[in-house]
């Protein structure tokens, strides 16, 4: 996209794609699903024009696993879907974490389980969260509440991938995807200064030993081995990744902790709530995993009462509470494509927190 | 002294994992070669799939990915559309390409990717120790088809890959061929050469089926496995060209 | 082949096994059509009665041991 100061109206799906784009990605293979057509669409009409690859793939396994092979060979490559797609891709996700590759993959999340239904969900935070796939592996995951922030996130989430070596997840829900909002900037997140060398790339042995990308070790010990050096660097992503924000948190009583679009809502229903002089305040964690513990502990602080709201029957709250232990945390969600509405928030904390 | 006949340089000087007899180590050694012969050592980048060829990377000296079970053609697809300049080949069993993979094989080759598949027939799943393959042919005792394969009791016919791929627009080259004697190693050795130069000169999919012997899995003598390869396999799966553009 | 003393054919061939790889699965045997080659009673490494030319070499450097060989161990000079 030219730089210009002019913001544009886009759809959060189709400035997901376009910051891909302004990343530097330069491969994209998805399926399509709904609710995130408007992102492969995005990238069918630009990908190609901007230099890069765009591949409709047959199936959502194959889409990750060109990623893969994208990713292999050193280039800035994403995919994306929403949550049967996403559980297609868990095995190509795990396969990126072992081979230590980066890769960006996006997940609009839609209800479940089975094939649910097309409206807006965070049900899928446990398996964003807790790797997804099978073995012992994390991806750091970004919850972006507005499109701007969705942009801001996939450049930022492209750096985090490259920098650690390991694929990263932008979590949004349908209401991100789908809503229309102007954004403009599309410059380049300042994570890091310097591009890193990508050296282990397979580009043909030319001047240079052969390189070898796998995860397969079956030399005794050697996977612990394996294992132990990835722990280390998810022991840093937890120690220099965790990310949040917060509002109206100056006098606080109450603490309402939700993310994307659910965030949005519950500072809806903050805002009312202090116009009655109920001192509630707003706790979002932009990064999922690492779970921004640190934050949350020290703001909980000087609150009484914790309430977490989600779209789904209560899985971040498992996290909240694992932060949380000594504090009365309450729950209030809905699944199935329900969005809990400030209204019902106002209503909860007035019945059971106060 | 000159060398007449010498391990490739794009062969690393180590033994193999394999079993006594095992075609895989024939074909890691061909692919090597000719690689070597064309001179592309240096911007080749080969695929290796799960099966006992996963180790391929240990034998070969080039730049080697890996695969999840089935998914070379799609890792080797994300590698040549970012690395167009580049020869990419993968070298895939039969439960990998197949069954598993067939979704990703069918999808690759229609879409007429500019890769050089190398296929291994043996008619089973060799690593996990002999089970039934979609190319076991029927009668073939397995040890999930203790009986031997009977399509009549649900199990299907065996897969004819290189025929049913040849009817894809996007395949330029479809052919078979075995490993049981020298001349047809030797032959072998041929068509994976035109397969990679097809690819050098830009055309389609190319796919060399080889019918290969698993002796462990087949419970049989490396002599036995050759001539049970000869006797029986090509008698389901006849060699030759199938398609040539 | 060149004559040597007596008009007995010497073979200029040279064949150069790594014995210790070998596996003993014999393609390289049968596949020779000079039946040059035998398994030896010796055990290597492994354990297994490897491959090694006869006492009268010839060899006619055809190469068919070579590519059916599955370890890469026999190679082929010539003098």
């Amino acid at each position: 996209m030219q730089k210009t100061n002019k913001k544009k109206l886009m759809s959060g799906n189709e400035a997901i794609a376009e910051a891909g784009i302004s990343a530097g990605c330069r491969f994209y293979a998805g399926y399509p699903i709904t609710p995130q057509n408007e992102l492969i669409a995005y990238m069918a009409q630009n990908m190609v024009k901007r230099g890069g690859v765009f591949i409709q793939a047959e199936s959502e396994i194959a889409a990750i696993n060109m990623v893969l092979g994208a990713a292999a060979a050193g280039v800035r490559a994403m995919t994306s879907s929403s949550g049967p797609g996403v559980s297609l891709k868990q095995e190509g996700i795990s396969y990126l974490a072992g081979c230590e590759l980066p890769a960006l993959i996006v997940n609009v999340m839609r209800a479940g389980p089975g094939l649910g239904d097309i409206s807006s969900s965070q049900s899928d935070y446990f398996q964003a969260t807790r790797g997804g796939g099978h073995g012992d592996y994390f991806t750091p995951v970004l919850a972006p509440w507005s499109v701007e922030e969705a942009v801001k996130l996939v450049m930022l989430g492209f750096d985090i991938a490259d920098y650690y070596r390991n694929p990263v997840l932008i979590l949004a829900d349908a209401i991100i995807g789908q809503m229309m909002e102007p954004v403009g900037n599309f410059d380049k997140s300042q994570f890091r200064k310097k591009k890193e060398s990508k050296n282990w790339a397979l580009t043909g042995a030319k001047g240079r030993p052969a390189n070898s990308i796998k995860s397969l070790y079956l030399k005794e010990g050697v996977l612990e081995q394996h294992n132990k050096k990835l722990k280390k660097k998810w022991d840093k992503i937890r120690k220099n990744e965790q990310r949040f924000f917060v509002s109206d948190i100056a006098d606080v009583d109450y603490l309402i902790v939700a993310y994307g679009s659910q965030a949005r809502i519950s500072l809806e229903a903050i805002k009312m709530l202090r116009k009655n002089n109920i001192k509630v305040g707003l706790f979002r964690p932009i990064s999922l995993w690492p779970f921004p513990g640190k934050g949350l502990r020290k703001i909980a602080e000087k609150v009484k009462k914790i309430l977490v709201v989600e779209q789904s029957l209560g899985q971040m709250v498992e996290d909240v509470k694992l932060n949380l232990p000594n504090k009365e945390v309450y729950f209030l969600g809905r699944a199935g494509g329900g969005v809990p509405s400030a209204g019902e928030i106002i209503k909860y904390i007035n019945n059971k927190l106060i | 002294m000159k060398i007449k006949f010498s391990r490739p340089k794009s062969l690393i000087d180590v033994e193999t994992h394999y079993c006594a007899g095992c075609g895989h180590g024939i074909l890691n050694i061909l692919t090597a070669k000719v690689v070597d012969e064309l001179g592309i050592r240096d911007k080749t980048i080969g695929v290796a799939p799960v099966g006992c060829a996963v180790l391929a990377y240990k034998y070969w000296n080039f730049d080697v990915c890996e695969a999840a079970h089935g998914r070379a053609l799609a890792v080797a697809t994300g590698i040549k559309r970012c690395h167009p300049d580049k020869v990419i080949f993968t070298y895939q069993g039969d439960g990998d390409l197949a069954s598993i993979g067939m979704a990703e094989t069918v999808h690759a080759a229609n879409r007429g990717e500019k890769i050089t598949c190398v296929f291994v027939n043996n008619a089973c799943y060799g690593m996990t120790g002999g089970q039934m393959a979609p190319t076991t042919i029927v009668g073939q005792k397995t040890t999930t088809t203790p009986l031997g394969r009977s399509p009549e009791s649900g199990e299907g016919w065996p897969i004819k890959m290189a025929e049913l791929l040849s009817g894809l627009k996007g395949v330029s080259y479809s052919v078979r061929t075995a490993v049981f004697n020298p001349q047809k190693v030797m032959q072998t050795y041929q068509y994976i050469k035109k397969a990679f130069i097809n690819q050098i000169e830009g055309k389609g999919f190319s796919l060399v089926e080889v019918l290969s012997p698993c002796p462990a899995a087949w419970r049989k003598t490396p002599l036995d496995s050759m001539k049970w390869i000869e006797d029986e396999m090509v008698k389901y799966f006849p060699l030759g060209v199938i398609k040539r553009e | 082949m060149s004559k040597g003393k007596n008009n007995i054919k010497l073979s200029v061939f040279e064949l150069r096994i790594k014995k210790d790889w070998c596996k003993g699965c014999q393609l390289c045997l049968v596949s020779c059509p000079q039946k040059y080659l035998e398994l030896s009673s010796n055990l290597n490494k492994k354990g297994v009665n490897f491959i090694q030319g006869k006492e009268k070499n010839n060899c006619i450097g055809c190469g068919f041991c070579f590519f059916m060989c599955p370890e890469g161990c026999i190679e082929i000079y010539q003098k």
